[in-house]
């Protein structure tokens, strides 16, 4: 080290920059082009017939599309709320019980959270429409046990939508909440308990403000990618509930109107990118660094 | 504050802690008095923090009672009891300041902001840390945090506070201050302290009383001086400062006197310095400052006991010389004599007679398991 440093000043102080390259490289070329050229693709006007696009500032793409989908992207602010919620609820005894009681097994236990990963995400989704629909073991049973009425069904509900949110997201709520949980001393709770706070005072006034930080990066790492997909929404829901995600897919994919697709994806990466910015703000989070 | 002094002694009544085949504490049955300073010195592992944890309400005996006073809290959560703790890594709470630290169990006892403020203000002032209030833990010093942590306890003035080894993360010269301050505190405010160390001088330093346990038994307590001139057990008489023993055979005794037969002849020592009902089997000793060495084959008074032997290393300490001599059957004893001047100052290879008055000789009961020092948790 202090020999390369002796010999070539420069070459010392650009190492940090030439170590970061590879990376700065990669997300020029797979992230920022890509996104320049959606934000463009987003002002031009094409001809859906020959295909050929030119660029003619048309901002008006995006209050069209704003106003063709508002209420497609609110329904979908309020699924992946639903589902982050869900999951901040379920993970979070999950994740403090494998911090705290799991011993030597925590290993074990996380490993177990991972599992269902090592299948493919739609895989997973569509076997759950196997669980859920009306033939399907679920539903049978209930109706057997006659708990459920014979036209009972969840396949095509708002909550098998949510539900399969819930279920794929879990793992991205539940590793933060472990990781900030993990770090916390046990020493501190029994300190609390010793200043003679019960479980809920110390729960409220030492845990919850001491994973903060976790539950900011959970909340983001849930709420972000449930709110723009569109998996768990085309296999598990029905036409009353589509989702944003759904819609940029078919701009896309069906009707070929790359513009309006480039449009409503740039307004949904707005809305998270505010979010995210109001919500850090909110809760003065300046560790988020650390789990993401 | 309180009158009788029945109803504020805290007693541990044959207390038994298991981990699995694991015996932390082995039918222990304590009293701690109040106001005083009493320690529970051992090795890592003889259970002193298992019983500090015991009297906390953070475990549970396996078997056994605690009583403060009349009351039975045995199964009273750690919230419940009027007990505090400073805790070995002090678990100061990182996201509040120093004085919210501070009010913490004030706040938690329903006092309102306002008054909590003033006492903790007061509090800062014992602890000599005035003016830090809006600091957070971590911006403090390592004495600095221990002492919040004293303050977060001893605002609450509780029956009994528990200090779990709270010097193991200062630096030795830190620690000495910080002891001599504990003791003022616990003066001044006259709240029982119930002190975990395994560090002996640290014991010796600031307990009224001293209580030394090994494998989860008591071996002795009393005194510092008590514990150190009348050791019970072999375990305390070597845990405790240094001692030079001999295995022996206690002979029935005649006049005011023990004899203790040993390969080299035998030994008188003080009939009140053997414990009760000792028989048999015994080591006899002697601290090495109370001896002293004087030219093979010279005359011995008759008020010493002696032992020939051999010069093996000499060493200067400045304040005075240390000797390790061997008996002719090869067991080493440590001689400390003091740098006053005197003029028999013996080389290695030089044969000497250790010589020390027959009332500092003490005998004890036998040891199986080796003492050995650790500055781990138990």
């Amino acid at each position: 080290m202090t020999t390369t440093t002796s010999k070539s000043p420069r070459l010392g102080r650009l190492t940090p920059y030439l170590l970061g390259l590879p990376a700065i490289v990669w997300l020029a070329v797979f992230f920022v082009v890509p996104l320049v050229l959606m934000l463009a693709k987003a002002l031009q006007e094409c001809n859906p017939a020959t295909g050929v696009c030119t660029m003619s500032w048309n901002f008006a793409s995006l209050s069209d599309a704003w106003s063709s989908s508002s209420t497609i992207i609110f329904r979908s602010l309020g699924y992946a709320l639903a589902a982050t919620v869900i999951d901040l609820v379920l993970s979070f005894p999950i994740a403090y019980w494998i911090a705290f009681y799991a011993g030597r097994r925590k290993n074990f236990f996380l490993m177990m959270l991972l599992v269902p990963f090592f299948v493919s995400f739609v895989i997973r989704t569509v076997i759950w429409k196997f669980l859920l629909s009306s033939d399907g073991l679920i539903i049978h049973t209930l109706q057997n046990l006659h708990l459920v009425s014979s036209d009972y069904q969840i396949l095509g509900t708002t909550f098998a939508v949510v539900a399969g949110l819930a279920y794929n997201f879990l793992p991205f709520t539940a590793l933060p909440l472990y990781v900030s949980l993990e770090r916390l001393n046990p020493a501190l709770l029994e300190a609390s308990h010793d200043l003679y706070a019960g479980r809920i005072t110390t729960f409220r006034k030492i845990v919850l403000p001491l994973c903060a930080p976790g539950i900011f990066a959970a909340f983001l790492l849930t709420f972000i990618p449930a709110f723009g997909d569109y998996v768990n929404q085309q296999v598990l829901g029905g036409f009353t509930n589509t989702m944003v995600g759904t819609v940029i897919q078919n701009l896309f994919l069906v009707s070929n109107d790359f513009p309006g697709g480039s449009a409503l994806s740039a307004i949904v990466m707005g809305i998270s990118l505010i979010g995210i910015l109001a919500y850090g703000r909110l809760l003065g989070s300046k560790s988020i660094g650390d789990f993401v | 504050m309180t009158t009788e002094n029945r109803s504020s002694t805290i007693r541990l009544n044959r207390v038994t802690k298991s981990f699995g085949d694991v015996t932390a504490v082995d039918d222990l049955s304590l009293e701690i008095r109040e106001g005083e300073f009493l320690s529970l010195l051992g090795p890592s592992g003889c259970g002193k923090t298992t019983t500090l944890r015991m009297l906390g309400g953070f475990e549970e005996p396996t078997s056994g009672s605690i009583y403060f006073g009349d009351v039975d809290v045995t199964h009273v959560p750690p919230h419940r009891r009027d007990v505090n703790t400073v805790f070995q890594s002090y678990a100061l709470f990182p996201h509040m300041s120093v004085a919210d630290n501070i009010a913490f169990g004030l706040r938690r006892k329903g006092m309102s902001k306002w008054d909590a403020a003033g006492t903790v203000a007061d509090m800062l002032t014992l602890v000599d840390l005035e003016g830090r209030g809006d600091r957070k833990p971590t911006q403090l010093s390592g004495g600095q945090q221990q002492r919040v942590a004293l303050a977060r306890s001893l605002v609450n003035h509780p029956k009994l506070l528990l200090l779990d080894e709270p010097m193991s993360a200062l630096d030795a010269k830190l620690r000495k201050t910080m002891q001599i301050e504990l003791k003022r505190i616990q003066t001044q405010v006259g709240i029982t302290f119930l002190y975990v160390t395994h560090d002996q001088e640290e014991a010796m330093t600031m307990s009224d009383r001293i209580v030394v346990m090994n494998h989860g038994r008591i071996e002795g307590s009393g005194s510092p001086r008590e514990v150190y001139e009348h050791p019970a057990t072999e375990f305390v008489a070597t845990f405790l400062g240094a001692s030079n023993l001999l295995a022996g055979t206690l002979e029935t005794a005649t006049g005011e006197f023990d004899v203790t037969r040993h390969a080299y002849g035998s030994f008188r020592s003080p009939r009140h310095r053997t414990p009760a009902g000792l028989s048999g089997s015994v080591k006899v000793g002697v601290r090495p400052e109370k001896m002293a060495l004087q030219p093979a084959g010279s005359p011995v008074a008759d008020s010493d006991n002696s032992l020939a032997g051999t010069v093996i290393v000499s060493t200067f300490t400045g304040v005075g010389n240390q000797y390790l001599v061997a008996a002719p059957h090869g067991e080493q004893f440590v001689v400390y004599a003091q740098n006053s001047g005197q003029a028999f100052a013996p080389r290695s290879g030089e044969d000497v007679v250790m010589t020390w008055p027959v009332e500092h000789t003490f005998v004890v009961q036998p040891s199986k398991a080796v003492p050995a020092e650790g500055d781990s948790d138990d």
